[in-house]
């Protein structure tokens, strides 16, 4: 047994960190975020020079990572520094470009020339009170796509998007350039500073990703949850340490606020449940690619969220007032945690497919 | 044991009711409802409403304008007004200057203030915490010094709610640092008008501007402006926190954020079924439900002990804690009940006459704001942590 996580992938999240506390410190995000589309694109091709996003695909893809572990390490840096981008959404749509065998697209996306995104969740529909989902037609000797995805991470800024959609033959995916005919975008903010957007498509052209089916979309989505889990770890060990540094500092009733035991005992299980969710998140990266994947991607997705929660709550309640203000780094932090349990399923969803799974057993 | 209103009070209830369906203006409720911003116009507009019924000061006697109400009918009008979707009545003058006034203050004080307090004339906010003195109040370091008719203020006060509106702030000030903390504080009136004092917004994790900080340099206030006795303040700072909490816990707010809740989670699908027949959320639903029924006959049960003449001192702390934790969980079914339209952010979508095209579900627009903003509830009015010191000694005697 060796929990280290190796000596290639500690010196990656060494530059990394390094990158991102330099050329995205406070100042910087809290500009970021205040201007569309909630991330800088040139940064964006400075990330990818450093070869962040390469890490996220196997050498075949035209990568030099791809394991769980390699996305695990990228999506923490990414939660230390609660840095904005479409890292998510470059991992899961790049999978299924992996995938596919399409290597020159994928090339663009890993060295930051193309931006790419993932459409994969239906939008909501004013005038029906319901969804609206994407469904793809034949023309010709391609594909026309219609219909609407909803809240897709960073599309006002994506040059290509992947795109799920149904077909007679079930669910497929689809590269669509976001500037082709049929192609709308109506962007905004995120409560955690980036953006996303919906996207409405009608007959807009697209290339199918031969050979991905329902089940690769699966796979991609599941590679999402163990970023998205090693991303919330991250941003709770920051939540704490703020706190507990807030707390051997902040005097009142003349002492430490961290001297009171009742304070004390609630930092204590904390601290408990974030390393329990810490093991959840290695649980799910190691079993990435064996057949209990999605058990323990539920596992671990809904501990996050669970433990996020307390997190975020506890955090700012510890800090009282000024845990509630813009200026303080934590109420980002704590946005941001909050805001990752409704990414690709909440804490309810995943402990119901757990359940499912678990009978199934 | 009966549960039941009496004759009076269902005839109580049915003419709050009556009232409310007749004056309450429907644009004010919608925003309410909707989650909106308040303007200052809105609020003021029901502070009038209130005031030409004669309702506006429940809590009063009647020769300052009060209605002299039991607890109980205070209590009916509280829970009919906040589940007909009425915006809040401002409370620093009405709820927490006013008693302290008629309690300790003198009688030209009370002709003075009470009157412009009704009619809307002067806006108060209170001037209790600052960056060193939160939970532990008693702290508190902004100087009061005498000089002639005159105290000269210096220091600087923080989270003063609503603040940018105020023309008056009632503060606590050191006139004393010799002794213990609790007795060198008075309790002061300052005009916002005064040369020397300063007012910057301090902008929440939700991009919203209500609380300020309030700096006084060499501030001049007229000695007459002195509330009580020198020295004496921190009685009357107690009295506030002690005085008629009868609407701590904020049932009627949080019987129509249920109902609400309820309605959206018949209404939402989730993965192709009403989110009430997931068996998780339906189990969080359920159990909120059942804290809230309790917590309105826990209220109910210190009200009644109030009427007869009980202060509910340590009761009221258990009405706070409980009472805020059950509207923070509202919050967070809401929130979760999005699902990922929890994340957009559009923060004009607040105001009113916004006429972008919603992103998601109506009602999911304010929902994350509203929930981070709902952290505060646990954290103002004296922390959870506070209120269960106050248990552990005043009832537990631990």
């Amino acid at each position: 047994m060796d929990f280290a996580i190796g000596e290639d992938r500690q010196m990656l999240a060494d530059t990394m960190k390094r990158f991102l506390s330099k050329e995205f410190d406070w100042e910087k995000r809290l500009k970021v975020i205040e201007t569309a589309p909630g991330f800088d694109r040139e940064m964006w091709s400075n990330v990818a020079e450093l070869g962040v996003l390469g890490a996220l695909f196997s050498e075949d893809a035209g990568g030099f990572g791809g394991s769980a572990f390699d996305v695990g390490v990228v999506f923490e840096e990414v939660g230390r520094a609660i840095a904005t981008g479409p890292y998510l959404g470059t991992l899961m749509a790049g999978r299924l470009l992996a995938a596919a065998g399409e290597s020159e697209a994928l090339e663009g996306v890993i060295a930051g020339e193309k931006v790419l995104t993932f459409a994969h969740e239906p939008a909501f529909d004013a005038e029906s009170g319901d969804t609206r989902d994407v469904t793809a037609s034949r023309s010709g000797d391609g594909w026309t796509l219609d219909g609407a995805k909803g809240v897709v991470e960073y599309v006002g800024a994506a040059d290509l998007v992947v795109v799920t959609a149904n077909t007679d033959d079930g669910e497929r995916a689809f590269l669509v350039e976001t500037s082709s005919d049929g192609v709308e975008v109506v962007d905004y903010k995120l409560v955690d500073g980036g953006s996303g957007g919906e996207l409405r498509l009608s007959g807009a052209a697209a290339k199918e990703l031969s050979g991905v089916t329902g089940e690769t979309i699966e796979a991609a989505k599941a590679a999402g949850v163990v970023a998205l889990a090693w991303e919330g770890v991250a941003v709770m060990d920051q939540l704490r340490d703020q706190t507990l540094e807030y707390m051997r500092t902040r005097k009142q009733f003349g002492v430490p606020i961290g001297k009171f035991q009742a304070l004390q005992h609630r930092m204590a299980t904390l601290a408990l449940e974030i390393e329990q969710a810490r093991s959840a998140a290695i649980n799910a990266a190691a079993n990435f690619d064996k057949p209990e994947r999605d058990r323990f991607g539920a596992a671990a997705k809904y501990t996050v969220a669970r433990v996020g929660n307390l997190a975020a709550e506890e955090a700012i309640q510890i800090h009282g007032g000024i845990g509630m203000t813009w200026e303080l780094p934590l109420s980002h932090y704590a946005k941001r945690m909050v805001m990752l349990g409704h990414i690709l399923g909440d804490e309810d969803e995943h402990l119901g497919r757990y359940i499912e799974l678990m009978r199934a057993a | 044991m009966n549960l039941e209103y009496t004759t009076e009070e269902e005839a109580f209830r049915d003419e709050v009711r009556a009232f409310l369906k007749d004056k309450l203006p429907k644009r004010l409720s919608d925003k309410v409802r909707t989650g909106k911003r308040l303007t200052k116009a809105d609020m003021e507009e029901w502070h009038a409403i209130l005031n030409e019924k004669g309702w506006l000061a429940p809590h009063w006697p009647e020769k300052y304008g009060g209605t002299d109400w039991s607890v109980m009918q205070k209590f009916i009008f509280e829970t009919e007004a906040a589940q007909a979707h009425a915006p809040r009545i401002v409370p620093f003058g009405l709820s927490m200057l006013a008693p302290v006034l008629i309690k300790y203050g003198t009688e030209e004080q009370c002709q003075h203030y009470l009157p412009r307090i009704l009619d809307g004339t002067d806006w108060w906010c209170q001037g209790y915490s600052e960056p060193g003195a939160g939970s532990d109040l008693a702290s508190l370091k902004t100087s009061a010094v005498r000089e002639g008719d005159h105290y000269i203020v210096n220091g600087q006060k923080t989270w003063t709610t609503l603040g940018q509106h105020a023309d008056w702030i009632f503060c606590l000030v050191r006139t004393d640092a010799s002794g213990k903390k609790q007795e060198g504080i008075s309790f002061l009136l300052i005009d916002m008008d005064s040369p020397g004092i300063e007012v910057r917004p301090i902008k929440l994790l939700d991009g919203d501007e209500e609380v300020n900080e309030v700096f006084f340099t060499d501030v001049k206030v007229p000695v007459e402006n002195l509330v009580g006795e020198e020295n004496k303040g921190w009685t009357y700072a107690k009295y506030l926190l002690t005085y008629e909490r009868t609407n701590i816990a904020g049932i009627g707010a949080s019987m129509a954020a249920l109902e609400q809740l309820k309605e959206v989670a018949r209404t939402t699908k989730r993965g192709g079924k009403p989110l009430i027949e997931d068996p998780l959320f339906a189990q969080r639903l359920a159990k909120l439900e059942i804290d809230l029924e309790n917590m309105k006959t826990t209220n109910l049960r210190v009200l009644d002990a109030a009427g007869k003449g009980g202060a509910p001192v340590a009761e009221s702390s258990m009405l706070k804690i409980r009472g805020t934790e059950i509207r923070q969980e509202i919050g967070s079914l809401m929130r979760r009940a999005a699902g990922r339209y929890a994340q957009p952010f559009v923060a004009e979508s607040m105001d009113e006459g916004y006429n972008g095209a919603p992103v998601g579900p109506e009602w999911t627009g304010p929902v994350s704001s509203q929930y981070f903003n709902n952290r505060k509830l646990s954290i103002f009015g004296g922390s959870n942590e506070v209120q269960r010191e106050i248990i552990s000694k005043a009832i537990l005697e631990l």
